[in-house]
């Protein structure tokens, strides 16, 4: 293919060519962007917790009655839920499950001389000590949630308190590391200020309530801690398609039992729905940030169409003559298409140093990380599928042109 | 001769049907995202009390040790402690004054088997309906006298006293809430500024529904009522006493009417911490005054996700306006024939230019209404959004004229390219061409 001809002709055409240009450019950049946005999102929304979700079930209970033994209530209304059809395993937690918002957590160090450390610098950071997530919950809270144990034991019945600190505690694998970077953290002492605290048992992961930074999004640690207060969260597991019905018998259940509590219609949910209200404001960002670059690829495509009609219907004079004196179809095709590769090309390369800027005011702005450079070539490659898609109709037409309009006049 | 060329416009746009609609249809949509967007962006952003805000001002002092505190760079805490609150209340030095904090309230109707429930409540002092004009349907806020008697009083919202009194005067009446009996003094009339600046920082959501109690802060205390957000420095031994425990949980408005009380109350805050400072309360020197806006902007109420999205639909929106200029002068090139003929017949480039600008106005007004259609359609579903604004995204009056002014501004920039290239066309050579 002779790429001097069709260089002359878009000289000749400069203005529209520049605008074509710049929009592919525009698009590329915006669209980079929005795809990398995209894909930061969705890495978001998919982090797993650890549990075995979509067997999960949770509904929350708030007694009015004053002075009363919240505890036994607990039990009580435990064994009830339990003899439910369909209820596999029921635990009681104080008010928090991973993504559920409500967070416990307290400064934990790995010995007393970390803590010292911590005082001296007056900082956390660059102690030894973290900040840990604190789940507590009544005897089988691991299996009901279906954690991994990757290391050590379950709590022993006896090990289990109803008030005040525990001696012992499962903590997950991201946590020992950070406590413990060099050595085994099964079997080492907690220090939290006024008690040592023995690690029995390493869960794979145990997500936080609250995603923070990624690094720590995994710092958690269980007490063999039951539930004192009045508001429990009662964790019902079941087969996935039982939870609903599951769900609906447990709270008749509850009230049958003791009429004097509150149970928030809001908070009579599935893990399901735990994790999509947490999430929900990503997952609308990320359908509108995907319908947007739809949205864009689509203009852009319309703009392409409409300019090489333009073009096509402008030249039939010249695409007869080229056909009169030798030119076969798939010649006048491949020159319309190499045109476009061109233009689209110049645009792919304005665009990329346009998404660099984008991305650079965005950082500047939003807590965006840099833009991966693979993102580059792919929405090169998106863009020149389109522009040949896009230039196709017209080609096609420009190639049907018969050679005998050479000879007519207009 | 607008009129003439109207015609003239209206004819080409209808001899190329495909061209005008995706011209039309990639404009529309761009407008249609971008006042989908501001909308929203308006909504979150806006004046809460537009009569008032310049009057309205947040004081902050810092009662937080000296840990981590960076001279000029940390920021004086959002919330005050009860003592701090008290003081700078019974100090009395503004036109008017409030302390408040949000707290959850457990209604107990009065009908017999009504499930008790939740409903969003406020803890404040008496001038909290003064100082920020809130209209009443029948009776009134309490009295400063009520604040320190701990009277068991209570202000409900519009929509708490249709509920449970089904909108009739319920003055008077008694209202059960966590286990105690509280007097109704007042009803409001519908109260729900956006955001709910007041309790940014003290637990409440930010937009959406008023609050529905308003009861005085020591009466609801003493009630065991709980504060909405506590953050505590040091050691506390028990949260049932807040009032005593070395936590902030507290946010105070005041009402300065002109520039020489804001300066006054700069410098009795200063001195206020200066003196705590010196009583060995306080370590930190910092306060701040900031008036309702910038408050708001201190607290960013808007989200990221909203700018971010309004920024989308500008790049999106200049797209289209590339894509029409680039189709505008497809077209136009198209016609350099009849431009020669109507130059060669003597019409002026002046001509040729309105001709073709008029012809650009047309696209940005059927891209106008389309895009209106589209703004439309998006604020539908902003409005099926869970998000606690998403009931208040309408489109008003100003918005719909920016819709126009935005679409014939975009129009006339795309058109003006097409119309200077056709003007300036010389007309012998296309006549020769031809």
């Amino acid at each position: 293919m002779q790429m001097r001809p069709i260089l002359s002709t878009l000289r000749r055409h400069k203005l529209t060519a520049t605008l074509l240009t710049l929009q592919v450019a525009f698009t590329c950049a915006i669209v980079c962007n929005v795809a990398f946005m995209i894909a930061s999102r969705v890495q978001r929304i998919s982090v797993p917790t650890g549990m075995a979700e979509d067997k999960l079930a949770v509904i929350q209970s708030t007694s009015i009655e004053k002075g009363e033994n919240q505890q036994a209530q607990h039990a009580a209304d435990l064994a009830a839920l339990r003899g439910l059809p369909g209820v596999q395993s029921a635990v009681a937690v104080s008010y928090s499950l991973p993504l559920d918002q409500s967070e416990s957590s307290r400064g934990t160090c790995p010995s007393k001389q970390a803590l010292d450390r911590a005082e001296q610098i007056n900082s956390i950071e660059g102690s030894g000590c973290m900040q840990p997530t604190q789940y507590d919950g009544t005897p089988g809270l691991i299996n009901t949630l279906g954690l991994r144990l990757v290391a050590g034991r379950d709590f022993r019945p006896d090990e289990y308190v109803s008030t005040g600190k525990p001696t012992v505690a499962i903590i997950t694998r991201a946590l020992a590391q950070h406590l413990y970077p060099d050595k085994q953290a099964l079997g080492q002492s907690m220090y939290d200020g006024d008690n040592y605290i023995r690690i029995v048992g390493v869960v794979d992961r145990f997500l936080r309530p609250n995603l923070r930074k990624p690094g720590v999004d995994d710092d958690s640690m269980i007490w063999p801690q039951r539930p004192d207060g009045s508001s429990v969260l009662y964790v019902l597991r079941s087969a996935p398609k039982d939870r609903q019905r599951v769900l609906k018998a447990a709270a008749a259940t509850l009230l049958k039992i003791n009429p004097n509590r509150l149970i928030d219609p809001g908070r009579v949910q599935t893990y399901t729905q735990i994790r999509a209200k947490y999430f929900q404001r990503d997952i609308t960002m990320i359908s509108l940030l995907f319908a947007s670059a739809l949205g864009l690829l689509f203009v852009s495509a319309l703009g392409i169409t409409g300019l090489a009609n333009f073009w096509v219907q402008q030249r039939r004079r010249t695409i007869g003559i080229r056909r009169a004196i030798g030119a076969t179809r798939g010649n006048i095709l491949r020159y319309f298409q190499t045109e476009n590769f061109l233009i689209v090309s110049f645009g792919i390369v304005l665009g990329m140093l346009l998404a660099f800027a984008l991305n650079l005011t965005l950082m500047k702005f939003y807590e965006l990380p840099r833009l991966p450079l693979y993102y580059l070539p792919i929405g090169a490659l998106v863009l020149w599928l389109l522009g040949q898609l896009a230039v196709l109709g017209p080609a096609l037409r420009a190639a049907a042109v018969p050679p005998v309009i050479a000879t007519r006049g207009v | 001769m607008f009129t003439y060329y109207l015609e003239l416009a209206i004819r080409s746009l209808r001899r190329n049907k495909v061209l005008t609609t995706l011209m039309v249809l990639a404009l529309g949509l761009g407008i249609g995202a971008c006042i989908t967007t501001l909308t929203v962006l308006k909504l979150l952003s806006g004046d809460p009390l537009p009569q008032k805000s310049a009057q309205l001002f947040y004081p902050q002092v810092d009662p937080f040790p000296m840990d981590g505190y960076v001279a000029g760079e940390t920021k004086p805490q959002p919330t005050m402690t009860y003592t701090d609150a008290m003081n700078l209340l019974h100090a009395r030095k503004a036109t008017h004054q409030a302390v408040m904090t949000t707290t959850g309230a457990k209604i107990a109707p009065q009908q017999a088997n009504a499930h008790p429930f939740y409903s969003d409540g406020v803890m404040t002092t008496s001038d909290f309906f003064g100082m920020f004009d809130v209209p009443f349907q029948y009776g009134g806020g309490w009295t400063e006298s009520d604040d320190e008697s701990r009277a068991r009083v209570v202000v409900i919202a519009d929509f708490l006293n249709d509920k449970l009194f089904g909108g009739a005067n319920s003055v008077g009446k008694t209202l059960r809430i966590n286990d105690h009996d509280f007097r109704i003094v007042g009803v409001l009339k519908h109260w729900a500024p956006q955001p709910r600046f007041y309790s940014l920082d003290l637990g409440g959501r930010d937009y959406g529904d008023g609050d529905a109690v308003f009861l005085p802060l020591q009466s609801a205390r003493a009630a065991d009522m709980a504060a909405g957000n506590t953050n505590c420095f040091d050691e506390i031994k028990d949260l049932k006493h807040l009032e005593t425990a070395p936590c902030i949980w507290l946010g105070m408005w005041v009402q300065l009417d002109n520039s020489a009380a804001v300066a006054d109350y700069k410098a009795f805050l200063a001195n206020y911490a200066r003196q705590q400072i010196a009583l060995g309360r306080f370590h930190r020197p910092d306060t701040g005054l900031p008036d309702l806006m910038r408050w708001l902007r201190d607290e960013q109420v808007v989200p990221d996700d909203v700018r971010l999205q309004a920024g989308l639909a500008f790049g999106f929106l200049l797209i289209c306006v590339i894509n029409t200029v680039g189709l505008l002068l497809a077209k136009c090139l198209r016609r350099s024939q009849e431009i020669g003929v109507r130059r060669a017949l003597g019409a002026t480039q002046r001509t040729i230019f309105a001709q073709f600008m008029v012809e650009a106005g047309i696209v940005g007004l059927a891209g106008g209404l389309l895009g209106l259609v589209f703004a439309e359609l998006g604020l539908l579903g902003i409005r099926h959004q869970p998000a606690e604004y998403a009931s208040l995204a309408h489109l008003d009056v100003s918005m719909f004229a920016l819709t126009f002014v935005v679409a014939i501004v975009a129009s006339l920039v795309a058109g003006l390219l097409p119309a200077w290239r056709a003007c300036v066309l010389a007309p012998a050579p296309q006549l020769k061409a031809s």
